[in-house]
């Protein structure tokens, strides 16, 4: 049953052969190309595997310090500084845009933050304390610019992984499946070629030989039938027809229903 | 990659966020927050009196919009509702999980650095490690 599965269902022609053949190289080559793109994609994973984790060590530190920051602009300028901040809530100026970045055919996308616009936050803190409010500022936008690193490196962690799965299943299913099936093909064509073959030169030689037998019987024929008209000839010139000769006594033997005794 | 949605290019999106009182406090300093013409906000500031309901349904809400690019949830919140975190698999919105004031940054409960670590060699990642 596996043998009939694993090779297409074609009518074994020299015509199909060729096609199937061209498939071949066609498979052959896809999969060479799809390796490439496999490996190139598992080195572009690899990097940004190390980026990650590196980058998740210094987020780390980094909110560390800020939230430090963030309890020295409370101290100084007092607890009621997150209402003011809540409050002044409008519109963002630190935004994110993406672009794509693209990697042996697969798009990546890269987040990059800009600023847009005045910030609100700008007076916060103008009674007092306002030297540690701009510090813990600049504290969480450099934490930002680490958060969106390590979002755009997850992003790419996450697309890559995907795009890598499907190539090796791609890869994994020319090199199991379609190779061996056309491979299939190809020799169970040429066997039913060469089959053919075989049979059709037993049927040539099959139908020489009737041929010849029946060559042979009329030529035989012909012989016979010259033979029995030279005998007649040379009966028919001694006076009596060959035929006649022994008609008397055939003649004879038979009943005659004129003659009474 | 048929089941895959085209990653789209934005121009301008927002940094969503889920977190306690002082961490919102501080990005919004550095000018994340937005608040639309609706009055919905970017951001959910999680205290003792916010449900686990209330947290869910803004993770959704921020997964589910298309202004934005990355949503950062404290560690401890993305605990709570860890089943949501670990099922949820898009590349865009990225969500990464930031360690908060009050509970100390642990990598191991990290849904995307679990995957890293599994993924990478262990013993290159321990080595970085402590």
């Amino acid at each position: 049953m596996s043998g009939q599965s694993q090779r297409l269902n074609v009518v074994p022609t020299v015509t199909m052969l060729g096609v199937v053949k061209a498939r071949l190289v066609g498979a052959t080559r896809g999969h060479a190309l799809l390796k490439k793109k496999s490996d190139a994609l598992t080195v572009q994973f690899r990097q940004i595997l190390k980026k990650i984790v590196s980058a998740k060590e210094s987020m780390g530190e980094i909110l560390k310090s800020s939230y430090f920051s963030l309890t020295e602009a409370k101290y100084v300028a007092g607890d009621n500084i997150k209402h003011v901040v809540l409050e002044n809530v409008q519109n963002a100026s630190l935004k994110v845009r993406s672009h794509q970045e693209n990697i042996a055919g697969v798009k990546l996308p890269k987040f990059e933050y800009f600023t847009d616009g005045e910030t609100k936050n700008d007076l916060t803190g103008l009674a007092r304390g306002g030297q540690q409010v701009q510090a813990c500022r600049t504290a969480y936008v450099k934490a930002i610019e680490v958060l969106v690193e390590l979002a755009s490196l997850q992003t790419s962690f996450l697309t890559l992984d995907e795009a890598i799965k499907t190539t090796n299943r791609r890869v994994n299913a020319l090199e199991n499946v379609v190779k061996p099936r056309l491979e299939n093909t190809i020799s169970y064509i040429k066997g039913e070629l060469d089959e053919l073959e075989r049979e059709d030169f037993f049927r040539l030689k099959k139908i020489q030989g009737y041929k010849k037998k029946e060559i042979d019987r009329q030529v035989a024929a012909a012989k016979a039938f010259a033979e029995e008209k030279v005998a007649a000839d040379i009966a028919l010139k001694k006076g009596f027809p060959l035929n006649s000769a022994h008609d008397l006594l055939t003649q004879a033997s038979k009943k005659d229903e004129d003659i009474i005794f | 990659m048929a089941g895959r949605a085209p990653v789209r290019t934005m121009n301008s999106a927002f940094i969503a966020m889920i977190a306690d009182e002082d961490t919102i406090t501080g990005f919004l300093l550095a000018g994340v927050g937005n608040v639309d013409l609706r009055r919905k906000t970017n951001y959910l500031i999680v205290d003792s009196k916010t449900t686990v309901k209330q947290i869910e349904e803004a993770f959704k809400d921020f997964t589910t919009r298309e202004d934005v690019a990355v949503v950062l949830i404290s560690q401890y919140i993305a605990n709570m509702i860890r089943f949501l975190v670990d099922s949820y698999n898009k590349p865009i919105p990225a969500i990464l999980e930031i360690p908060s004031k009050d509970y100390p940054y642990d990598p191991a409960h990290d849904s995307v650095l679990s995957r890293v670590r599994y993924l990478f060699s262990a013993e290159s990642v321990a080595s970085d490690r402590r």
